[in-house]
């Protein structure tokens, strides 16, 4: 196995953590820290509200409202919480946008840096050792591992996340999705491409997973 | 530290990348518990996002290496809550609380959890930006032995301002307690061949957000 920052958590680890991690729990409540009712409700919000559907749904109205990719690409954060039927993203969101010339590609090479408020807490691949280490270096074999090539000619820009601001990538609208609708748009933008490891999905890949 | 086992840009050896196919937010139940405490802790003020940063960086490599991401924030959690006085050495071994405990200026409710605002970095500026957009810069070699953002990958390089990115809370002090000495920041973007030599793809350009003090004209 390779020196991956994920360590599948069977047997002993999770016993180990598990008893480790109920008793700081337990001790934090006893001091009256920290209230189990807020962190029941933090878990909540990040295994049901926050995650790439909002990006997606960002992403999407991007695509059929010109007006709102000028000022997303200019100052993302007052863009998005502008908007109504939006919950407010955090400050510092920073949108770029991918073109048939340039690919953009986020990494956070020193921790996990990641917008959150629009795409959810990370995925392990994104915090691994891997990922981290090659993107700067070889974006283009981390590609490939994602089962991503670009056409010949397309520049690759990486983003490292070394401070306080957040990077969505704006993937390219698919070819066939003319006059379609901001939630059938929305279908097609995946978590990877807002990340950059990927693209949006086309019409026939969309309709399959959503026949499947 | 800085130059730690976390500042991985440009490494070799670690294989390739696996993406999980329909990944679960956590992977374990204890995964939820460490994500929660992290955030409600933090939310206490008495460390800063960058002082808890240095808290995992400093973990002895091996120990950084070998833990899964959930469990390198418990021992980062479970060093600070001690470092800062909060639980005592003792508790920790006993797994229970065996005093009262300190008080808080703030503590996490759950109408906080709730709406969950969100952190702001950015701070009034103590002076005019030194670059503007399209400026040519190079960046500092420094090797401080406490907590910076400066990758080591992208010391001592020649690269362009691309954005100005307004003014924020300066990392490398407030990680260790010296304030938040807020500082410009920039989008500075390096070709790869200036990163990675001659040999390095032309087609590939890295950008960094890089703090004024990283930066002197070039």
């Amino acid at each position: 196995m390779p020196a991956d920052d994920h360590t599948h958590d069977h047997g002993s680890e999770l016993s180990e953590m598990q008893l480790r991690v109920r008793a700081l729990e337990t001790i934090l409540t006893e001091k009256g820290y920290v209230d189990p009712a807020a962190l029941d409700q933090i878990v909540e919000k990040f295994e049901t509200k926050i995650g790439p559907h909002i990006g997606a749904r960002i992403v999407a109205r991007a695509w059929v409202d010109p007006d709102f990719k000028q000022r997303l690409l200019a100052n993302a954060s007052d863009a998005v919480n502008s908007l109504a039927g939006f919950d407010p993203v955090a400050a510092h969101l920073i949108a770029v946008e991918n073109t048939p010339h340039t690919h953009n590609v986020v990494v956070c090479t020193l921790c996990s840096c990641y917008p959150w408020s629009v795409l959810g807490l990370p995925p392990v691949w994104y915090k691994s050792a891997p990922y981290r280490s090659r993107t700067v270096i070889d974006p283009k074999g981390v590609l490939a591992e994602f089962g991503v090539s670009l056409p010949a000619g397309t520049d690759v820009r990486i983003w490292d996340s070394t401070a306080e601001t957040r990077l969505l990538v704006v993937p390219m609208r698919p070819a066939g999705t003319e006059g379609w609708s901001e939630e059938a748009l929305a279908a097609l933008v995946t978590r990877d491409s807002m990340v950059g490891t990927g693209l949006a999905k086309s019409p026939e890949a969309g309709k399959e997973e959503a026949a499947g | 530290m800085t130059n730690s086992i976390h500042d991985m840009g440009g490494m070799h050896g670690f294989g390739p990348v696996v993406p999980e196919t329909d990944e679960p937010v956590f992977h374990a139940d204890w995964e939820r518990r460490v994500y929660a405490l992290q955030r409600a802790m933090g939310a206490t003020g008495l460390w800063t996002i960058d002082g808890g940063r240095a808290s995992l960086e400093n973990l002895p490599p091996l120990a950084y290496l070998a833990a899964s991401y959930y469990k390198r924030w418990f021992l980062g959690l479970e060093r600070r809550v001690v470092t800062h006085g909060l639980v005592g050495k003792d508790e920790i071994a006993a797994g229970r609380a065996l005093r009262p405990g300190i008080r808080l200026n703030r503590k996490l409710s759950l109408e906080d959890a709730r709406t969950m605002s969100f952190a702001h970095f950015d701070r009034p500026a103590p002076g005019p930006a030194r670059f503007k957009a399209a400026d040519r810069v190079r960046t500092t070699n420094i090797n401080p032995p406490t907590h910076t953002r400066l990758p080591r990958y992208a010391r001592g390089k020649l690269g362009t301002v691309e954005a100005v990115r307004g003014c924020h809370v300066f990392p490398d002090t407030a990680a260790v307690g010296a304030g938040e000495n807020p500082q410009w920041l920039y989008a500075v973007v390096f070709s790869g061949r200036e990163l990675w030599g001659e040999e390095a793809d032309p087609s590939i350009k890295v950008s960094i957000e890089a703090f004024e003090p990283y930066l002197v004209p070039a």
